[in-house]
């Protein structure tokens, strides 16, 4: 456990520095191209304070954008018989840990979702074990337990209905849902 | 959907003779290559009114439905007996009929009973081996129909007949985001359904009470699935669990003391037994991975289960008091949700048996012989539930996009499906004998 944590925050950390370079390069660019609008009477001192501000700003608003993304993306997909969720959702979920931790009396339900291949209370147990692997990621990045609540619905509420590796690959999932 | 869970959220308990929509009838897909030979008579009638129902025609389609008998057709019929002295054995042996099921129906004076008086043949040896007479109400023609197919296919095969048993399934209904879950009542055959309970959130997992009085089911109508109990002649129901996690697979003991269940409140799916006399919860397994679908022995003194302990779900068995398990299946991909035959010997699964076949059908281990015979091939199976007589299972399948019920019988020869008119049907539950 202190091994996989240790992993997280590093890749926490390595995270926010590439979201952190990301917004700096950004900003020096539209810094160099945009129109400096001098202030009468303004010294260089007071000048360079605005810009500073400004490009402060930008980079606020970037993140916030981003970190807007993040939150709007609610539904994860895992593959089939597998209740590890996907490497390239880390960024999100991290996001969200974050979102949580700064906002204490936020709460969010965890649904899991299985296909409709096996049988029906296995698929709710691999419903239930999708959704806590998310729940303790969270946790790991800073949510607190009673933010979280858990339930699995196994195969019995699809996203899609069909017998296509299509359907299957969307009903497969962990939706995160405002708690009551 | 939690919100809007609230808001639309409808129980209806509805224990009348209200029809379902979703009635099922039966259509055999597969049977076996000589059938025996029976000719039902139509029953005579001495009333004014039509009969609801033909007893004759029941009688004739339970027999065909399992399979081994072949009703002869009514117009092929020489002369149309209603009681014995009326039997001329030579036109029923130049049709090359086996046996002869002949009745006659006579309203009671002064009532809504009727009498039913029946008689059975044996055409090869020119005798009567049966005959008796039934009285009920006008409503339980289709419990006579029954009830007369029970003696006859016993007397025939000399093994009790099951048709006079239940079942209960769930079905599905509308488009996502609006389905309608229900918890269906009905003959074996799918007649006469009615609805126990409605929902707007899932309902799972159907099981009876050893002497059919009560049903135990999940429901998801707080938002979380728990284990509920219901009386079926009061319709009273009660929570049985409302534990944290998953509580689900509730399956009484044979005994009727105890019911087993699944809970997952310490952090992982585990068997549990509730003790009904006490509430007493016993931890029957303890362990990280899933463990789930407890199903009884017959003794009532052992659990089984489906554990994925080993990365994929195997079969295990393990003493209800306690102890180490026991793992019964070894050679497939994923064997979870078995049951035992009334025989305790065999073992009733679903089956994949190799992560690159994909299909999951339904199977029997031999838990002496470890032979396996696989009963269906049709993809995606699941849910089987054995007829009280061990000799159909039934058991949820998807044909043409959606969720049917289909039934096969124990050697794999005969099969017939359910199908429903309306929304996905799914988790039959076949009910003990009741009478």
């Amino acid at each position: 456990m202190g091994m996989q944590f240790n992993n997280v925050f590093k890749s926490a950390v390595l995270a926010l520095t590439i979201i952190g370079l990301a917004a700096c390069s950004s900003t020096s660019d539209t810094e160099e191209m945009a129109p400096v609008a001098q202030t009468a009477g303004e010294s260089d001192a007071a000048r360079a304070a605005r810009l500073e501000q400004e490009r402060l700003e930008r980079e606020r608003q970037e993140q916030q954008r981003r970190e807007q993304a993040a939150l709007n993306t609610t539904v994860f997909y895992f593959d089939f018989d597998v209740a590890e969720f996907q490497p390239a959702d880390r960024e999100t979920l991290i996001v969200h840990a974050r979102n949580l931790a700064a906002n204490p009396n936020r709460r969010v339900r965890l649904e899991g979702h299985a296909d409709e291949r096996g049988t029906r209370e296995y698929n709710l147990a691999l419903g239930e074990r999708r959704a806590n692997n998310i729940r303790d990621f969270l946790i790991v990045n800073g949510a607190s337990r009673n933010q979280l609540e858990t339930v699995s619905y196994g195969e019995e509420r699809p996203a899609a209905n069909g017998q296509t590796e299509a359907a299957y690959r969307q009903n497969r999932r962990v939706e995160v849902q405002p708690a009551g | 959907m939690k919100q809007s869970s609230l808001i639309f959220f409808v129980l209806a308990l509805v224990f009348s003779l209200r029809l379902s929509a979703a009635e099922l009838n039966i259509e055999i897909t597969r049977g076996v290559d000589n059938p025996i030979p029976v000719a039902v008579v139509p029953f005579a009638w001495d009333g004014i009114n039509l009969l609801d129902e033909d007893i004759a025609q029941i009688i004739s389609s339970n027999l065909e439905q399992v399979g081994e008998f072949r009703a002869l057709s009514r117009a092929n019929m020489l002369s149309l007996p209603s009681e014995e002295r009326e039997v001329h054995y030579r036109d029923w042996r130049i049709l090359a009929q086996q046996y002869l099921v002949i009745g006659k129906i006579s309203q009671v004076p002064g009532g809504q009973m009727v009498q039913v008086q029946w008689e059975f043949f044996d055409i090869n040896r020119e005798r009567k081996v049966l005959g008796e007479v039934l009285t009920g109400s006008m409503s339980q023609l289709r419990d006579i129909a029954h009830e007369i197919s029970d003696v006859i296919y016993q007397e025939i095969t000399g093994k009790r007949g099951a048709f006079s048993t239940k079942i209960m399934y769930i079905s599905a209904e509308g488009a996502i985001g609006s389905t309608v879950f229900k918890l269906h009542y009905a003959d074996y055959d799918g007649r006469r359904a009615q609805i126990l309970l409605e929902s707007r959130e899932p309902i799972m997992s159907p099981a009876w009470s050893p002497d059919g009085s009560q049903i135990a089911y999940v429901s998801f109508e707080t938002d979380l699935p728990r284990i509920y109990i219901q009386d079926l002649a009061s319709g009273q129901r009660r929570q049985v669990t409302n534990f944290p996690g998953i509580n689900s697979s509730p399956v009484w003991s044979p005994d009727g003391s105890k019911l087993a269940m699944v809970l997952s409140k310490d952090g992982s799916p585990d068997i549990y037994v509730l003790d009904l006399a006490n509430d007493q919860l016993r931890q029957l397994t303890d362990h990280p991975r899933a463990e789930t679908e407890p199903a009884w022995t017959l003794d009532s003194r052992s659990v089984i289960f489906t554990s994925d302990r080993t990365g994929q779900p195997q079969i295990y068995k393990v003493d209800a008091a306690g102890g180490l398990p026991e793992r019964l299946t070894f050679d497939c991909f994923y064997c979870a949700k078995a049951q035992f035959l009334p025989d305790g010997v065999n073992l009733v699964h679903v089956r994949r048996e190799t992560r690159q076949d994909n299909s999951y059908g339904i199977a029997i281990l031999n838990v002496q012989t470890s032979r396996v015979i696989k009963l269906t091939e049709t993809a995606l199976d699941e849910s089987p539930s054995v007829a009280p007589n061990g000799s159909m299972i039934m058991f949820g399948t998807t044909a043409g996009g959606k969720g049917v019920l289909d039934a096969v019988s124990i050697d794999g020869r005969i099969k017939f499906r359910l199908p429903s008119l309306q929304g996905d049907v799914r988790e039959p539950s076949w009910s003990p004998y009741l009478n």
